[in-house]
Formats: structure tokens, C-alpha cells, sequence
């Protein structure tokens, strides 16, 4: 998978917006490892929550010519960028700002992928709409991971799949055990260590 | 925002609304932007759209012209009609504007081409 262009963006920007780092890069490999994959479930529409700036949901979409990408944030200043960006890589993206995937109709998304704000904060540190938005986890890690978890089966089609970037303080053992109630499968796709940071990707289908 | 996207969008999460779908358009500038035309795309988009709610957003917006209010049976077949299907769903761009809930009439903002669908926490079901 090529990396999409970023000499677009103006570097201040990542003052409001998460710039791509580590995490985003995995994320990235995850989905290149899972291509073949991707590619033989032919998905029309992909989803990116939280889409920060845009490079990951930019990257599948490139990946992915006969698909339709969307992305949401809760970060106006971000929904901007990645709309940028996709325009910048000649990929086909419509950008909302919106919380989550709240304001959807059901069963819309073949793929929808997800590096959420993961790192342990107080609760009260997280549920902002700036840059703060794109790390602060509160409890775990976990509070808007979980919110969106409880969504997962409304907004993917019944064939869909869920790519999830964790690390192991959200303990992902957890969120594995919330989606197989949903009767999910789960794979973990790619593990890397970051610093001191045990990064994964973990994977859910039906 | 594309027309594939109102397609999708609902205003359900704002408390006391049932459906909240579809949702009305109100467009202050609409742009029509060259999309590489690729009917079987299109043809696999047609079966996953509510047809009825595209036709009505395209017509309030003046792009019905030449777009069947019914899909006929043999669609995929038909290159006119996915081309024109191509350039509702994918050329047209509603770039200023507001979606406005069916129930409820609250308003969510189009700038720059991006719904703003954020709600207060007292707004949430």
C-alpha cells in the first residue's frame, strides 16, 4: 500500500489536528496485510471514524479504487484535512463532522477502522472536540473505543469488518470478550512495539 | 457533501426522534465536480441506496433532470442511466447549506462541503 501524499497540509495545522505518527502507520500495515482479503469482499463503502488527517482512510482508499471512503471526526479542523487529503491522492471521500458514527443509518459500512484516543486519562480529561479528542481515553483508555464497540453491529453490513488499533493498557482481551457478545470473531492482525508501547490491531468479522 | 451521503445520514440520535431520516436539504451552493465515471461501481451502489429519498434530494436541489423517480428492472445494463445516476450520486456537491431533521426541524450546518451532525449532550437520546 503507498503511503498517501502529505505535503498539503501546512504543518501548524497539527497544532488542532493529530499529525500521523506510529499508530497510524500500523494501522496502515494492518490493512496492507489484510488486502487480499479486502480486496475478495469487494466493499463498496468504507468508514474511518475519528479520522484525524486523514491518512489512513486516505491509504485504503488508494488501495481500494472500487470503493467509496467516508470519514468522521468530532474535530472540525480535521474533517477539513482529511478531506484534503483525499483530494490531494485522487481519492473519492465525502467528511462529517459528526461524534463517532451517530448519525448513520444501519448497516451501511463494509469496513469501517478505527485508531481511537487510547491512551489512560481521568474521565473527565476526555469527551473534547480539539486535539485533546485524538488521544485522551479516559478510563482504560477505553471510554470512546467502548461507546463505539455497542455501535459496531448497526453500522457494518452483515459481511462487514471492524479494524481496532489498541494497546495492550486498553486491555484488548476485554474488548475481544464485548464483540464475541455480539457474536463477532476477532483476529489480532499486527503487534508492534512503539517505545514503551505495546501496540496492536485487532480484527472483527462475522 | 455528496448525495450518497445524504443518503446515509439520520438525525435519530437527537432525543425524542424516531426516524430523523431522510433529512431536508436547504443549499446555498451546490458545485458539480468531474468524477471518473465507473458503471459497475455505480450498478453495485444502486441496490444499497433508498432510491426514493435520492431522487427527491437531487429534484430539490435541481439535478433530477433525466433521473427515473423508479429504478427500472434492467439498470445495469443501462449506461445512460448509471451515468446519470454517476453524476447525482458522486458529481453533485452540496458545498453551503443545512440538512434540517424531519421530526424535530433542527438544523445541522453544511460548510465547506461538511455536514456538521455534532449535538449538545442535552440534544442525546
Amino acid at each position: 500500500m503507498e503511503t498517501p501524499y502529505q505535503n498539503h497540509i501546512d504543518k501548524a495545522d497539527f497544532d488542532f489536528v493529530y499529525e500521523p505518527a506510529e499508530d497510524s502507520f500500523l494501522l496502515i500495515d494492518a490493512l496492507e496485510k489484510d488486502l487480499e482479503y479486502l480486496q475478495l469482499r469487494k466493499p463498496t463503502f468504507c468508514l474511518e471514524v475519528g479520522s484525524g488527517s486523514g491518512v489512513v482512510i486516505t491509504a485504503l482508499g488508494m488501495a481500494l479504487p472500487k470503493a467509496l471512503c467516508f470519514s468522521t471526526d468530532i474535530n472540525l479542523k480535521a474533517c477539513n484535512m482529511t478531506k484534503s487529503t483525499a483530494i490531494r491522492n485522487n481519492v473519492l471521500l465525502d467528511s462529517i463532522n459528526m461524534d463517532l458514527a451517530t448519525g448513520f443509518v444501519h448497516h451501511k459500512f463494509d469496513v469501517v477502522i478505527f485508531n481511537p484516543p487510547y491512551v489512560v486519562t481521568e474521565t473527565n480529561e476526555c469527551g473534547g472536540c480539539g486535539i485533546e479528542a485524538s488521544w485522551a481515553g479516559g478510563v482504560k483508555g477505553r471510554e470512546i473505543t467502548d461507546r463505539l464497540l455497542h455501535m459496531i453491529p448497526k453500522i457494518l453490513t452483515p459481511n462487514g469488518t471492524f479494524y481496532l488499533l489498541l494497546i495492550e493498557d486498553n486491555i484488548p482481551l476485554e474488548v475481544v470478550q464485548i464483540m464475541s457478545t455480539y457474536n463477532y470473531k476477532s483476529e489480532t492482525v499486527i503487534t508492534r512495539k512503539v517505545r514503551n508501547e505495546q501496540q496492536l490491531v485487532l480484527k472483527f468479522y462475522r | 457533501m455528496k448525495l450518497i451521503t445524504h443518503n446515509m445520514l439520520t438525525s435519530k440520535c437527537l432525543k425524542g426522534v424516531l426516524t430523523g431520516y431522510p433529512l431536508a436539504i436547504n443549499a446555498t451552493d451546490v458545485k458539480v465536480n468531474e468524477v471518473d465515471f465507473n458503471p459497475d461501481f455505480i450498478a453495485r451502489i444502486i441496490p444499497k441506496l433508498d432510491w426514493e429519498v435520492l431522487w427527491r434530494a437531487a429534484d430539490s436541489l435541481g439535478h433530477s433532470e433525466g433521473l427515473p423517480q423508479v429504478v427500472e428492472s434492467n439498470y445495469e445494463a443501462n449506461q445512460e442511466f448509471l451515468k446519470t445516476a454517476h453524476k447525482v450520486l458522486l458529481e453533485v456537491e452540496v458545498e453551503e447549506g443545512y440538512l434540517t431533521c424531519p421530526e424535530s426541524g433542527r438544523q445541522f450546518p453544511i460548510t465547506k462541503g461538511i455536514p456538521n451532525m455534532l449535538l449538545t449532550e442535552a440534544e442525546v437520546q
